[in-house]
Parts: C-alpha cells; sequence; structure tokens
C-alpha cells in the first residue's frame, strides 16, 4: 500500500501546488484585511469569482472580435490579468469605502454580517448579469491552453508514475508565484508596504507619522481584490466552467489555509495554502486507498475543514502566528 | 504659536475637557500636569487630531487645525509621542524611524536625520536590524523621541515620557528633552511626574478634571502650596 502511495507522488505534488498556490493567493487577500482591520472580509471569495467572470466575459468578447486566435496566447492571458485584477481591486477598494468604512467603529461582529451580505449581493448581481447576457448562469470560456505535457517521473525512480500536466497548471503556478513574491517585495521592501504593517500594528499612531490610514486601508484592500480577481481569471482559465458559486467553498478554503498559517500572516497565509493545497491533493488521491475504500474522494473537502477545526482547537494562533496576549 | 481656546472634548457621553484654554509661545517648554484621568493627554490628543473637539478652537500658528485628522496636524510640525510610546513592535528600530520621515521624500535628508537623531540617542545606533517590541521600556521611548525627530518637528509634544522609566533613565531622558529645546525646538510635556516636569518648564497648567486649576510659571507653580500638596507630595 505505502508504494502505491509513493506511485502518486508526483501526480500530487503537481497538482498539489498548482491548487495551493491558488488557495495561497486568495488567502493573502484574506490575511492582510484581517491584518490592518481584524475583519474578516468574507466577500473576498466573491471578488475571486467576480474576477473569474470578468477575465471570462472579456475573453469571449475578444474571441468574438477574433482576437484570441491572433494573438499569442500568454499576451491574452496578461492582458486579461491585469484588466481583470484593476477592475477588481477598484471593486474591493470600493466595497470597503461604502460597506465597512462607515462601521470602522461598530462591534466587530457587524462588519462580519455586512461582508456576508456584500457575499450574497455579489454572487446575485454576477448570476443575474450572465442569465442575462448568456441565459445561463453556468459560463464555460474559451481554453488558452490546451497542451499537456508529461513528467517522466519514472524515470528518476520506478517507484514514481509518470505524471501529466495541462500547461494551464504551469501558467497557473508560475502567475501565482510571481504575484506571491510580487506582494512580499511590495509589503517588505517598500514605503507604502511599510505604512501598512504600520497602520496593521497601530493605527492610531501611524496616523501620527504623517501616514493617511484611510488611504492605506484603500490600497490593502485595493492589492488584495486585485490579486484575488487575478486568481480567478486563472481559475477560469485551469478549470473552463465557471458559477457564481464557486467563491464560497474555494474562499471558504483560503480561509482555512490563511488561519493554517496565523491569520494576518502574508508570508503564513502563503505556506498555508500551499500546505492545504498539498494535503487536499494527497488526501483525494489516496483516501480511498487508505480507508479501504470507505472513503472516497469526494471527502477532500471534509479533510481539508478538519484541518481548519483542529487548528482551531490546537493552535489557534496558526503555524506562524504569536499567541495573542490581551492588550490590558 | 499654539492657541486652545474653551477646548471641549467627549468620549462617548463623557466630558473629558470642559472648555480648556492653553497657549504655547514659540521656544519655550511648557508642561501640563494633573492626576490620573484628569484630560492632560486628551489635551494632546486634542491638538493632533487624534479625538474630535466638540466646541473651542485649536490655532497652530495662526492656522485652524481644530478637527484636522493627525495626519494632517502632523505634516504642520506637530509631532505627537504618544502615552506607552506605542512603537510599532514588530518593525525593526530602522523601520520605526523611517515611519517618522514618512512625508520625506529625499533620501538624503532622512539619512541627515537619523544621524541627528544618532546624536540624541547613541543607543539605537547598534540596534538599527532589532524588532522595536524586543528593547527596553527606555529604549522604546528613546525610539519613540527619536521616531518624532525624524519629522523634524517645530512642537514636540510628549505624553508621559518618564512613565515606568528607572529614574536614572528619566533623568537622560529631561536632560533631551532640554537640550532639544535649547536646539529651538517648543515643547509641549504631559507628565504625572510633577516636580521634574516643572523644573524644566517655563510654564505649567495644572489640569483637574478636564478643567486648567491653575497656571503659571515653572517656578511659582513648584512653590504653590495647592500644587506641593496635591502633586508633590
Amino acid at each position: 500500500m505505502f508504494n502505491e502511495v509513493l506511485h502518486t507522488i508526483p501526480q500530487v505534488l503537481i497538482d498539489g501546488l498548482t491548487l495551493g498556490a491558488v488557495y495561497a493567493v486568495i488567502a493573502i487577500g484574506y490575511t492582510m484585511v484581517y491584518g490592518i482591520l481584524e475583519l474578516i472580509n468574507f466577500a473576498h471569495g466573491e471578488i475571486f469569482m467576480s474576477g473569474a467572470f470578468i477575465g471570462t466575459a472579456i475573453l469571449l468578447v475578444l474571441t468574438g472580435i477574433g482576437w484570441v486566435s491572433s494573438l499569442p496566447a500568454i499576451v491574452m492571458l496578461i492582458a486579461v490579468l491585469l484588466i481583470t485584477a484593476v477592475l477588481t481591486g477598484f471593486l474591493g477598494m470600493g466595497i470597503e469605502r461604502v460597506a465597512y468604512r462607515p462601521l470602522r467603529n461598530a462591534p466587530r461582529l457587524i462588519p462580519l454580517i455586512t461582508a456576508i451580505g456584500i457575499s450574497f449581493l455579489l454572487q446575485d448581481i454576477v448570476r443575474f448579469i450572465a442569465e442575462l447576457k448568456k441565459g445561463n448562469y453556468i459560463v464555460t470560456g474559451p481554453s488558452l491552453f490546451t497542451h499537456q505535457l508529461s513528467i517522466k517521473a519514472s524515470s528518476v525512480s520506478s517507484i514514481f508514475n509518470d505524471a501529466t500536466i495541462k500547461t494551464s497548471f504551469v501558467i497557473v503556478l508560475v502567475t501565482a508565484v510571481i504575484m506571491m513574491i510580487g506582494l512580499d517585495l511590495f509589503v517588505n521592501r517598500t514605503k507604502w508596504g511599510m505604512a501598512m504593517r504600520a497602520v496593521a500594528q497601530d493605527r492610531e499612531t501611524a496616523s501620527l507619522m504623517t501616514i493617511n490610514v484611510n488611504k492605506v486601508i484603500s490600497i490593502t484592500f485595493f492589492i488584495g481584490s486585485a490579486l484575488g480577481g487575478a486568481t480567478g481569471v486563472l481559475f477560469a482559465v485551469q478549470y473552463g466552467t465557471i458559477d457564481p458559486y464557486i467563491g464560497f467553498i474555494l474562499g471558504l478554503k483560503a480561509f482555512t489555509a490563511a488561519v493554517l498559517g496565523g491569520i494576518g500572516n502574508i508570508r503564513g497565509a502563503m505556506f498555508g495554502g500551499l500546505l492545504l493545497g498539498l494535503l487536499e491533493m494527497f488526501a483525494s488521491a489516496n483516501l480511498t486507498l487508505l480507508s479501504h475504500g470507505i472513503f472516497g474522494a469526494e471527502y477532500k473537502d471534509v479533510f481539508a475543514f478538519i484541518i481548519l477545526i483542529l487548528v482551531l482547537l490546537f493552535k489557534p494562533e496558526g503555524l506562524f502566528g504569536k499567541p495573542v496576549t490581551e492588550k490590558v | 504659536m499654539l492657541q486652545l481656546n474653551n477646548v471641549e472634548t467627549f468620549y462617548g457621553g463623557i466630558q473629558a475637557l470642559k472648555g480648556i484654554d492653553v497657549a504655547v509661545e514659540k521656544g519655550e517648554i511648557v508642561t501640563l500636569i494633573g492626576s490620573n484621568g484628569a484630560g492632560k493627554s486628551t489635551t494632546l490628543k486634542s491638538i493632533s487630531g487624534l479625538t474630535k473637539v466638540k466646541a473651542g478652537t485649536i490655532f497652530y500658528n495662526g492656522t485652524d487645525i481644530s478637527n484636522k485628522p493627525a495626519h494632517e496636524t502632523t505634516l504642520l510640525g506637530i509631532a505627537h509621542v504618544p502615552e506607552g510610546r506605542r512603537i510599532f513592535p514588530r518593525l525593526t528600530v530602522k523601520e520605526n524611524l523611517l515611519m517618522g520621515a514618512f512625508s520625506v521624500k529625499s533620501k538624503q535628508v532622512i539619512e541627515e536625520r537619523m544621524q541627528q537623531v544618532f546624536h540624541y540617542f547613541p543607543k539605537l545606533k547598534g540596534r538599527l536590524e532589532q524588532k522595536g517590541g524586543t528593547m527596553s521600556g527606555g529604549e522604546q521611548q528613546m525610539l519613540a523621541i527619536g521616531r518624532a525627530l525624524m519629522m523634524k518637528p517645530d512642537l514636540l509634544m510628549l505624553d508621559e515620557p518618564s512613565m515606568g522609566l528607572a529614574p536614572i533613565i528619566v533623568e537622560q531622558i529631561f536632560e533631551i528633552i532640554k537640550e532639544l529645546n535649547d536646539e529651538g525646538i517648543t515643547i509641549l510635556l504631559v507628565e504625572q511626574n510633577a516636580y521634574q516636569a516643572l523644573q524644566i518648564a517655563d510654564r505649567g497648567y495644572v489640569i483637574q478634571t478636564g478643567e486648567i486649576k491653575l497656571k503659571g510659571n515653572g517656578h511659582e507653580l513648584i512653590t504653590n502650596d495647592e500644587v506641593r500638596e496635591a502633586y508633590l507630595a
């Protein structure tokens, strides 16, 4: 049985890292907003979903006027990613301005429930528009990358099976990694990134440093939402078919990843995302085998949320968080 | 330089300041003394814009700054070192100092100011890469003042700089406050340590439950019987 598990490792690694990278980038959005406002922005999953729809819509329009076939796919993808990122960035910023800022000093439960309300609102707006334009809210976009690559893992060691990857997986993984590195550099090396960390640590004192706190919060929402929206495009490119409800489960998983890494900690969220993706893919590939057929691959979601519960029970500060000492 | 006229401030339903008049002239050291909860910190917060002013006006160099947000008043040259130092615990010492110079674009100016901070607080120089939160109370106070100096303020407002520090460190801090004043920085100092504050102050105000109870020059207050009994005993 051990050997059979080993056979699957190359494929689990590739699929898990790709899925994990998607979780990681979305988890960053949760963790950034939490770090700065102590708000779990449940609408973030819907920002991701909106990104998937905006990207697909752009691709469909461009296909209609014949651009998709005439330009290299990678150029198309970059253009669509950028446009979508900017649009969802402004969407996230606008949501903060309209829905969260007026509640800045309200008890924490109130903005949390508002965030859930925004989720439903976005789901229904997207569903409405999709139905209006396509007559169906389940939308399939054009596929940009259809090549298959085969990795001859068996030539490294006969224990491993060969793994296959679609080119789109590689694109997703590479793009997500670039986004994460870019964000990490921004937060740790730039002046505004430093201001963001200062605001997260002590908002009042940051304002005494001539930092416009509202501006920093807007930037935080813009960046988190732009990354989330761009990841939505990647998701659409990878899986092809999307609906207005994909943000819910994926958002919850990304939230789990953020908690796993220690909510508020950006690098923790990246690590938590990758780890969760790997664990989930491992479970999906091997649960049947390991449980002698009692549990099937469909239990992988249960597996992810068991992790959430375990983390909350035994290490609520996450893998990289510090235990919180109550301020006196 | 700074005039507070009949300033009233509320926290929720509680009135923290009940019409305060305070004036600070250029080049002075002015101190606000009073017991816990008298409204000393609230006065500073009202000036810097951290709390909203309900009534009255605050003028700084002729401009009305009442209810200007903190990030704007600080741009005018008012630096506020808050109570409890409030350095950024997970930023390094260097990053803390850089935050003080957030509005400064020129790298050269930032470097010059940092050298000036090291002149007053040589200890900070060897600690640049250390996280702020790992330093001792005295070092954190030095960092907090250093961070404020990075703004090159005209008016430096210090809230309880001696709080929780060993007497020898308090001595050093007051020494430096005096030195900064000699360099031309106007100081507004809030202290519970009234004796020490009045010793270096040109003038002082005694605040009690949100009202100015007494005012006078440092020497007058230090020899005033009421002050002696209430705050210097």
